[in-house]
């Protein structure tokens, strides 16, 4: 098989960041080639760069052995190369054929595109319907959506970023078949990804990436997850395995039938919601993005008086009516899912983005002036704790690297002495020690009587972590299962809404 | 009241509203890409000032329509590279874009003011002007490149990455916006007041620019709203005819409130806006380097 695209010495750096550096490798056609690295290790700059998305400073792409110039997305079409973006690039108030149209390179009639569309749909066993808005499909739909508009064009190269990020088991294991199919007819998949067992499965070739910098190219035929993640980092990852068998009994915090009632089909309602959580216990809510995860977490943060039924009770007292900094009074700690702009104030300095957090705390004010001496002492506190990585408290909060800036951010709250800590998304988009630090602090918490609650998307996460796991779909929560002795198929069934 | 009053109650109406029809229909196109352009009663202004001054010296309606149009296509290009290249402001540019040409008419038009012309028959531009909201109507809801002008309004960034080029696309949609604005203005100098005098336009762009929030950004019911309005500043002059005592200042103030109520309905909604209002107006689009 013959080389379809050649990188040759990319070079592109950001200013302080050096994205890709000399990064040379072939990738072969009609296979699988997939490119795996951490965040930040530069594998969306990369196809980013072939995509004609961003411009690298110097190096060339061959394609076929031809010198390419890829300056922009169109010319990058025009070579046969598509992308289904992480993020995906559809227009929500548009129809699903308008969305398909808009990604034609060339002209063609309403009738066509339908007939065309069809004809991909039952080849590869997408169902869609034309005619729906796409802020009315889930997000597995949508990604259909994307994929069928780049397939319409015939491209020759396909590139998917973190395709699977958003996915159950189950749509995973269908999109993998739809793949495997795609490349039996012609076609050369670049498939962007940081979970290795995926990329075995999946993919004949792997490039693995570090810090801008290509690690090797190799078969993926003889690896396993262990070596890949090895090679990923260049270090063993220290897993936190969660001690099990205790028997919690102390209740702490209890969610008595909460449901809401809202005619805004941009949200997703609330059914019946119990939940019970005791002391030291760590309780993980599973599933896919928007089945409602958003919803919960304001009603327990009271962010937006949001309207519901039912009760919320924290230590045999009723908080639905207190405000976030009564509940945090109470020692509720949060951190919610936006880092910038929801946990923190980019434009700030970390000193201030604590003031902000602890404004309901007398020992942070002179009066009615901020004591920025205790402030800084704390925020110092936090920093030196937490292992975050930046030269003073003076810094602002935007400038941090993701995972740092959830390091400061976890370890304020924690540092707030909390006995219910309720994180959303805690280790989402970072780099993989900072994610094994948090995953680890978040252990040793609980060991301590703290009582956590993790929202989360990813699954892997939950299972290292917590005691007891329950699926959210579609604004449901099924029953709780014990992690020690999980049935993942079950879980997978969960997950696509099949509670008991 | 007879059957003459009405059809002459009509006629007023019918020839006082289209210059709203065209400003409107032509801001309505440039907001659906995503662009606010407050400089409409600039624009206006200039187009009416230009038109009349070289009708009056080459006596040339084709001339003088001509160089109307390009007054608009040069203003409002500049206002398109100020705010797509340099990004500046979209507000500040539109405020700014305004002050210009309410300045710039009146030093143009000064030796001008008071010379007599003689004026089109406005029922050219009447027919036109619907013709053009049903053709604006058709273009963006069933056409490629409307629907194309639509995306780029609703997502730039996603239209960006399927290869469509926003900057050429919001240019092309400032400049119509540009060119409908001083149409109107030619309209007011030449056919419905065939004169000049300083400040003619009297806010009727400003108008316009609450009538596509009036018609959240629907061309048919910009039509509609343009009547209302239109409607109901000839009612203040009718009234007054008939001894209904209401001071005029309340009718001039109608159309803003209306604006405002419809403002209120619309954003009351999360749903209703994110359906209604382009989702990047006002946004300015950086492209990635």
């Amino acid at each position: 098989m013959q080389s379809i695209v050649e990188f040759k010495n990319i070079f592109k750096s950001y200013p302080g960041v050096i994205a890709n550096d000399d990064v040379s490798f072939n990738i072969k056609e009609q296979s699988i080639h997939a490119i795996l690295g951490e965040n930040g290790a530069g594998k969306s700059t990369l196809v980013k760069i072939l995509y004609g998305h961003v411009k690298p400073d110097s190096g060339e792409i061959l394609i076929n052995s031809d010198l390419a110039i890829i300056n922009s997305p169109s010319t990058a079409k025009n070579l046969g190369i598509n992308m289904v973006f992480q993020h995906f690039s559809l227009f929500e108030s548009l129809t699903v054929a308008e969305n398909l149209i808009l990604g034609m390179n060339e002209k063609i009639s309403l009738t066509k595109l339908k007939d065309k569309s069809k004809t991909i749909c039952d080849k590869y066993g997408f169902n869609l319907n034309l005619n729906s808005p796409i802020s009315s499909l889930s997000v597995g739909q949508r990604q259909s959506v994307e994929i069928v508009r780049s397939l319409l064009n015939n491209p020759k190269i396909l590139i998917m970023d973190e395709p699977t990020s958003v996915l159950t088991p189950d749509e995973i294991s269908k999109l993998f078949k739809i793949i495997k199919n795609l490349v039996k007819d012609g076609l050369t998949v670049i498939f962007i990804s940081h979970k290795l067992e995926e990329i075995i499965n999946l993919s004949d070739y792997v490039t693995i990436m570090r810090n801008g910098k290509v690690v090797s190219t190799i078969s993926t035929q003889n690896e396993d997850p262990e070596t890949l993640g090895y090679k990923m980092l260049g270090y063993k990852v220290f897993k936190a395995k969660q001690v099990s068998n205790i028997n919690f009994s102390q209740e702490i915090f209890n969610i008595k039938n909460l449901s809401t009632q809202s005619k805004d089909p941009f949200t997703i309602n609330l059914n019946k919601i119990d939940l019970n959580l005791k002391k030291g216990q760590i309780f993980g809510i599973a599933g896919v993005a928007g089945n409602g995860q958003k919803e919960l977490m304001e009603i327990l943060l009271n962010e937006n008086d949001y309207e519901f039924s039912g009760d919320i009770i924290f230590k045999d007292l009723n908080i639905n009516n207190l405000s976030t900094f009564q509940r945090k009074s109470l020692s509720i700690s949060y951190v919610t899912e936006e880092r910038l702009g929801q946990s923190a104030v980019p434009e700030m300095s970390l000193s201030e983005n604590i003031f902000l957090s602890m404004s309901h705390k007398s020992e942070f004010k002179k009066g009615d002036f901020i004591n920025f001496e205790k402030i800084n002492t704390f925020a110092n506190d936090v920093i030196k704790r937490f292992n975050v990585d930046t030269p003073s408290y003076n810094v602002k909060a935007g400038k941090l690297s993701g995972g740092n800036l959830q390091k400061f951010i976890i370890g304020r709250e924690i540092m707030s002495n909390p006995e219910l800590l309720i994180l959303s998304q805690p280790t989402w988009g970072i780099d993989a020690g900072s994610e094994a630090f948090i995953k680890k602090t978040i252990v040793e918490l609980s060991q301590k009587g703290v009582s956590i609650i993790i929202i989360s998307h990813d699954l892997d996460e939950l299972l290292e972590v917590c005691h007891e796991i329950s699926v959210l779909y579609e604004g449901s929560l099924s029953n709780p299962l014990n992690v020690e002795n999980i049935n993942i198929t079950k879980l997978g069934k969960y997950m696509g809404g099949l509670f008991d | 009241m007879s059957i003459e009053l009405i059809i002459g109650i009509l006629n007023i109406v019918l020839i006082s509203t289209t210059p709203l029809v065209f400003a409107g229909i032509g801001e309505l196109v440039t907001e659906k890409s995503g662009i606010l352009n407050l400089g409409l009663e600039g624009l206006m202004l200039v187009g009416a000032v230009t038109g009349f001054i070289t009708l009056v010296l080459t006596g040339n309606y084709f001339y003088s329509l001509f160089l109307s149009i390009t007054s608009g296509v040069i203003l409002s290009g500049i206002f398109a590279f100020l705010v797509l290249n340099l990004m500046t402001n979209q507000i500040a540019t539109g405020l700014a874009l305004t002050i210009f040409g309410i300045g710039l008419s009146a030093m143009l038009g000064k030796k001008f003011a008071g010379t007599p012309i003689d004026g089109l028959n406005p029922y050219y531009f009447i027919v036109i002007s619907f013709l053009l909201v049903f053709l604006v109507g058709y273009f963006l809801s069933k056409t490629k490149s409307g629907l194309i002008i639509r995306a780029v309004g609703e997502n730039h960034n996603s239209a960006y990455a399927l290869g469509y080029n926003v900057i050429k696309t919001r240019y092309l949609t400032i400049i119509f916006g540009g060119v409908m604005s001083s149409i109107a203005g030619y309209y007011i100098s030449i056919c419905y007041a065939p004169m000049w005098q300083e400040g003619m336009t009297a806010g009727r762009g400003w108008i316009a620019l609450a009538l596509v929030v009036f018609a959240t950004w629907k061309p048919w019911r910009l039509l509609v709203g343009a009547y209302i309005f239109g409607g109901v500043a000839i009612m203040q002059m009718n009234l007054q005819a008939f001894g209904v005592e209401l001071p005029g200042q309340f009718f001039n103030m109608m159309p803003y409130i209306a604006t405002l109520i419809v403002l209120v309905f619309i954003s009351s909604n999360k749903v209703r806006l994110k359906l209604s209002a382009p989702s990047c107006l006002n946004i300015p689009y950086e492209k990635n380097s």
